[in-house]
C-alpha cells in the first residue's frame, strides 16, 4: 500500500521515508510499556491463566467496557452542545462560559472525587446544608453512577476543545449551499455539520474512552471496580506482578477493540475544502429566547465540574486557616510543575507531528497502525506505564533513569495521543494542495511544513500542547516512580497531603495547580481570537 | 512565531521560579546550604537541578562530630521512603545531624515502591527501603542483606522477619474508631469476631483493598484457619459493612457520622484531629489477645545492591536509636518498639494491649487473602 503511494509521487519519496522512521520509532518507544507488559505475563505461565479464569476478570472486564462507554455517552451530550454553544452563537459571556467549562481539566480527578464525596456524600456538606429542612442522610454517591458522573464531568472538556478546533475551522460554504437549498437548521445541524465533525468527535471521545478506563482517582475513591482499580490492587494487596500485567494487558485488548471501532467509523471522507476561494468565518447564530435554558445548561454544568470542587477545596483551606496551621508556599513545586508541563508539551507536540503527516497525508495500513501504536500508553493505568519504564529504564538506560529526560518522555508515553488526537483534526482540514502548490514553486519540503503546514496546524498545536501540559500537571505515579529524587510537583505534594489526611493541606497545592491550568487555558483562548 | 514564544515564556518563567524555589524550601535535600541553591537563581533549571543534587552528594555536614568518619563511596545515603514525606522527613533531617550522613529520599505508596524495587533489580539506586506495612518488607525479603543480631535483638522478635532480613521500628495497632455521639466504650465488642453480631448491622465501615486491613485477614486466616476468618468476612458482609478505600476515608466518615464504627488503624484518628480537634471519634481497642488487636509494623531493610551499606546500616541503627524511637510516639503517635522508651500518653500502651502471638513475617500469603476477599465478595 505505501509502497504503491510512493512510487506514484516518486519526489516525496524521501520525506515519506524518513517520516516512516521516525514515527516507527516514536511508535516503538510508546509500546514500550506492552512490551514489558508480554513479558511479565510471559514469566508467569499457569498463574495467568488462573487469572484470566477468575471470575472476578470477566466482571472486572464488562463493568469497565460498560463504564467507559457510558463516559464517553455523558460527555458528548454535555461537550457537544457546549461546543457548539461556545462557538458558533450569541451566548451570552461566551468566553468567560469556555473559560469556566473548560477548568475541570485543571482539577486532578483524586481531588475532585474527594470533593464530590465532601460535598454530595451521605453526610457531606449538602446535607448539612439542607439538615434543617430534614434531610438525615442523602442517597450513596458511591458505585456506578458515582465514578461515571466524575469522569463524565473530568471528560467532557476533552470533548469541547477537540470539537471546537474542528468548528471554528469549519467552511461555512456548505452550510449554506444546505440552506440555499431549502433545508431547516435543524436539518443542516444534522446532514451538514455533525458529520464535518465528526474526526474530531472521534478524537475526542478515543481520548474520553481511553481516559475513562485508565483513570484511577475517582474509580477507587468512588468505589467502582473497574480494569484500573483490580490492578492496584494486584499491586497493593500482593505486590503480584504478573496478575498485575495480565489484567493490564486485558485492558490494552479492550482498548484496541475501541480503537478498531473508532477506526471504522473514520473511513476515507476528505475534510478540506476542495474549491476554489478562501473559507470564511461562519456567521454566528442567534440564540433569541433559547438563550436562558442554554444559560441555564451552562451553569448546571459549571456547577458541578467547577464550582462544587472549589467550594471544597476552599473549605479545607478555611478549616486549615481556622486550626491556625502553617503555611508553607511550595513556590519551587510550582516551579517544578510548570517545567515539567511546558517540556511534556514541547516534546510530545513534536513527537506528534511525524505520526500524524504520516498518518493523514501517507494514509495506508502501516501508518494507522503506527498511530493506534501509540495509543497503548494512554489506555493503560499510570502506575503500569510508570513501572514498565522503571524496569527499562534502571535495567537498560541507568544513566537516564530518574533523570527529567526519562521523566519527560514518560509524560509523553502517557499522553501522545492527546497531542495526535489534536493534530489530526487539524490537519485533515488543510488541503495537501496547499503543500503541492508550495512544493511546485520550488520551495524544498521542510520550508513549505514551516511556512504553510505549521501555521495552518496552529489551532490544532496550541490544543494538544494545551491537553499535554494540564494532564502532566495532574499527573501522579510517573512523577513519584521516575522523577529525579527530591523532584517535587504540585501533584506529588496534593497526594502527599491527602494520605496524610491533611485535607488543609492539599487545598494550597490545589489552587496553584488550578491557577498554572488558568493560565494555559487563557493561553489557548488568546490564541484562538487571533487566528 | 507567537506559540513558540509563548512556550519560551512559559519555559523561562517556570525555570526562574524553580530556581527561586529551590532556595527557598530547602526540605528537598535535608541539610542543603540555601547560599548553594541560591547562587543558581540565574542559572538555567537544568544546572538548578545538578546543584541540588551536588550538594546532597557533598554536603557532610562539618560542624557535626560523627561516629561514622568513612564517606560513603557512592554518595550519599538512597533512601526509598513508603512513609509519607510530612512523617519521615524532619527524622531524616535528625539522621544526618547525628551522623553527617547526607541523604536523597524518594517518596512514594509503600506497596508501589516495593514494586519499583522489584522492578529495578540489580540496578536499583535504594540503599535501604523504608516501608510502612510487613507484607511489603516480606515481598522484598530475597532482595535484603541478612541483618546484625544486634539490630534484631533491640526489638521483640515478632516485629521483625524471622530470617533477620527486616526489623520493626515503629508500630501500629488495629483498633475500631467509633462515633463518640452514638457509641460509649461500652457498647463495644470485647473481640472483633463479635462484630458479625446483628446488632452491628448496618453501621460499620472496613476498606477491604487496604494493605493494613488485609494483614489482619490474613492473620486471621493464620491464627484461626481459613473457616473462621472466611465465616467472619461473610458475616460482616451479611451485616451490611460499608466499603472505603481507606482508612483515612473511614475515620473521617466515621467523624462526620455516615458510619458508626470503622476498622482502622489506631494512628489515623490523631491526623483526623490535627485537622478538627474536636471531631467525635475515638478509638476502641479490643480486649487482651485478642486478633483484632494486631499490631503491624513499619519497618526497614538494607538492599544487597546497596552501595553505601555502611551509611545504611547507620540508618537502620538511627531508626531504633533513641532518638527516633522517642520521634515515632510523639510524632507520629505510634509505638516505639525499642524497650524502655515512653510511649506517648495519647495512645494505650503496648504493654496494656496484649498482641495475639502472630509472626509478622508469617503473613506473606497475600495473595491467597485478596482471593479469599474475592470469593467472599468483599473485593468486586
Amino acid at each position: 500500500m505505501l509502497f504503491k503511494r510512493l512510487q506514484l509521487t516518486r519526489p516525496r519519496r524521501w520525506p515519506a521515508l524518513i517520516l516512516t522512521i521516525s514515527a516507527g520509532l516514536i511508535a516503538l518507544m510508546m509500546v514500550l510499556p506492552l512490551g514489558y507488559l508480554l513479558l511479565r505475563t510471559s514469566e508467569a505461565g499457569d498463574a495467568a491463566w488462573a487469572q484470566l479464569q477468575r471470575p472476578t476478570t470477566l466482571r472486572v472486564f464488562t463493568g469497565s467496557a460498560l463504564l467507559a462507554i457510558t463516559v464517553t455517552a455523558g460527555s458528548l451530550l454535555i461537550g457537544l452542545p457546549l461546543a457548539w454553544l461556545t462557538t458558533r452563537t450569541n451566548l451570552p459571556g461566551a468566553r468567560i462560559w469556555l473559560g469556566l467549562i473548560m477548568l475541570p481539566m485543571a482539577i486532578p480527578s483524586y481531588i475532585g472525587a474527594w470533593a464530590i464525596i465532601a460535598v454530595l456524600g451521605p453526610r457531606g456538606l449538602l446535607q448539612q446544608w439542607l439538615a434543617p429542612l430534614g434531610v438525615e442522610r442523602l442517597p450513596e454517591v458511591y458505585g456506578f453512577w458515582g465514578a461515571a458522573g466524575a469522569l463524565i464531568l473530568f471528560g467532557y472538556p476533552y470533548i469541547v476543545l477537540n470539537v471546537r478546533v474542528a468548528l471554528r475551522k469549519l467552511d461555512p460554504a456548505l452550510e449554506e449551499a444546505a440552506r440555499s437549498l431549502g433545508q431547516r437548521s435543524g436539518q443542516i445541524f444534522w446532514r451538514i455539520t455533525l458529520p464535518q465533525l465528526r474526526p474530531a468527535l472521534a478524537a475526542g471521545s478515543l481520548l474520553v474512552v481511553l481516559y475513562a478506563l485508565s483513570d484511577f482517582g475517582a474509580v477507587s475513591l468512588l468505589r467502582y471496580s473497574s480494569f484500573t482499580r483490580a490492578i492496584y490492587l494486584q499491586y497493593r494487596a500482593s505486590f503480584d506482578r504478573t496478575g498485575a500485567a495480565v489484567l493490564s494487558l486485558l485492558l490494552v485488548g479492550l482498548a484496541c477493540g475501541l480503537l478498531a471501532a473508532e477506526a471504522l467509523s473514520r473511513g476515507r471522507a476528505r475534510y478540506y475544502r476542495s474549491s476554489a476561494g478562501v473559507s470564511r468565518q461562519a456567521k454566528v447564530v442567534a440564540l433569541g429566547r433559547w438563550r436562558w435554558p442554554a444559560l441555564i445548561f451552562c451553569a448546571v454544568v459549571v456547577l458541578f465540574a467547577v464550582v462544587l470542587p472549589i467550594v471544597a477545596i476552599v473549605a479545607w483551606l478555611i478549616i486549615g486557616i481556622r486550626s491556625g496551621q502553617a503555611w508553607n508556599l511550595q513556590l519551587a513545586d510550582f516551579g517544578n510543575s510548570l517545567l515539567a508541563a511546558s517540556l511534556a508539551a514541547l516534546v510530545t507536540i513534536v513527537l506528534a507531528f511525524p505520526v500524524v503527516f504520516l498518518a493523514v497525508r501517507y494514509p495506508s495500513r502501516l501508518t494507522s497502525l503506527i498511530e493506534r501504536a501509540t495509543y497503548v500508553g494512554y489506555a493503560l493505568p499510570g502506575i503500569v506505564v510508570a513501572l514498565a519504564l522503571v524496569f527499562w529504564g534502571a535495567n537498560y538506560l541507568p544513566w537516564a533513569y530518574q533523570t527529567l529526560g526519562l521523566l519527560i518522555l514518560a509524560y509523553a508515553v502517557r499522553f501522545l495521543p492527546q497531542a495526535i488526537g489534536s493534530l489530526r483534526t487539524s490537519l485533515l482540514q488543510i488541503n495537501p494542495r496547499l503543500e503541492e502548490a508550495g512544493r511546485s514553486l520550488g520551495q524544498p519540503p521542510w520550508r513549505v511544513v514551516l511556512s504553510i503546514t505549521l501555521p495552518l496546524l496552529r489551532p490544532g498545536i496550541v490544543s494538544g500542547a494545551a491537553l499535554v501540559f494540564l494532564s502532566t500537571l495532574k499527573e501522579l505515579p510517573a512523577t513519584l516512580l521516575l522523577g529525579p529524587t527530591g523532584f517535587h510537583t504540585l501533584a506529588t505534594d496534593i497526594w502527599n497531603n491527602t494520605t496524610e489526611l491533611r485535607f488543609s493541606q492539599t487545598a494550597l497545592p490545589a489552587l496553584l495547580l488550578m491557577l498554572a491550568a488558568c493560565g494555559s487555558l487563557a493561553l489557548l483562548l488568546a490564541n484562538e481570537r487571533k487566528t | 512565531m507567537k506559540l513558540v514564544r509563548s512556550l519560551m515564556l512559559l519555559l523561562c518563567l517556570s525555570m526562574v521560579i524553580a530556581a527561586c524555589g529551590g532556595a527557598a524550601t530547602p526540605t528537598a535535600v535535608p541539610a542543603a546550604p540555601t547560599t548553594a541553591a541560591a547562587t543558581s537563581t540565574t542559572a538555567s533549571a537544568a544546572e538548578a537541578t545538578a546543584t541540588v543534587e551536588v550538594t546532597a552528594v557533598a554536603e557532610v555536614s562539618p560542624t557535626v562530630p560523627t561516629t561514622t568518619t568513612t564517606e560513603p563511596a557512592g554518595g550519599s545515603l538512597v533512601v526509598y521512603s513508603g512513609r509519607s514525606e510530612s512523617l519521615v522527613a524532619p527524622l531524616l533531617e535528625l539522621f544526618t545531624k547525628e551522623t553527617g550522613i547526607a541523604v536523597e529520599v524518594r517518596y512514594g505508596d509503600t506497596a508501589e515502591m516495593a514494586a519499583q524495587i522489584l522492578e529495578e533489580g540489580e540496578n536499583s539506586p535504594a540503599d535501604v527501603f523504608f516501608g510502612q506495612d510487613a507484607g511489603a518488607l516480606g515481598a522484598l525479603s530475597d532482595r535484603f542483606v541478612q541483618l546484625d543480631s544486634s539490630l534484631l535483638s533491640l526489638v521483640d522478635p515478632r516485629f521483625a522477619s524471622s530470617e533477620g532480613k527486616w526489623v520493626g521500628a515503629s508500630g501500629r495497632a488495629r483498633v475500631l474508631v467509633y462515633n463518640t455521639d452514638v457509641l460509649t466504650s461500652t457498647d463495644l465488642p470485647a473481640s472483633i469476631l463479635d462484630l458479625t453480631k446483628p446488632e452491628w448491622k448496618g453501621r460499620l465501615a472496613w476498606a477491604p483493598t487496604n494493605g493494613s486491613l488485609q494483614a489482619f485477614v490474613t492473620a486471621l486466616r493464620v491464627s484461626q484457619g481459613e473457616d473462621v476468618a472466611k465465616q467472619w468476612l461473610e458475616g460482616l458482609i451479611a451485616n451490611e459493612i460499608k466499603v472505603y478505600e481507606s482508612n483515612s476515608a473511614i475515620v473521617k466518615a466515621v467523624a462526620n457520622g455516615e458510619v458508626d464504627a470503622g476498622l482502622v488503624n489506631h494512628y489515623y484518628l490523631f491526623a483526623l484531629k490535627k485537622d478538627q480537634p474536636d471531631a467525635k471519634a475515638a478509638n476502641h481497642y479490643f480486649s487482651n489477645g485478642d486478633i483484632g488487636s494486631l499490631v503491624n509494623v513499619a519497618g526497614v531493610g538494607i538492599l544487597q545492591t546497596a552501595k553505601n551499606p555502611e551509611a545504611a546500616q547507620a540508618f537502620a541503627s538511627f531508626l531504633l536509636s533513641e532518638t527516633a524511637q522517642n520521634y515515632f510516639t510523639e510524632k507520629t503517635n505510634e509505638y516505639p518498639l525499642v524497650a524502655g522508651i515512653t510511649t506517648n500518653p495519647a495512645i494505650k500502651p503496648l504493654s496494656e494491649i496484649t498482641t495475639p502471638e502472630i509472626d509478622l513475617s508469617n503473613l506473606k500469603d497475600l495473595q491467597g487473602t485478596l482471593e479469599l476477599l474475592q470469593d467472599v465478595g468483599a473485593i468486586q
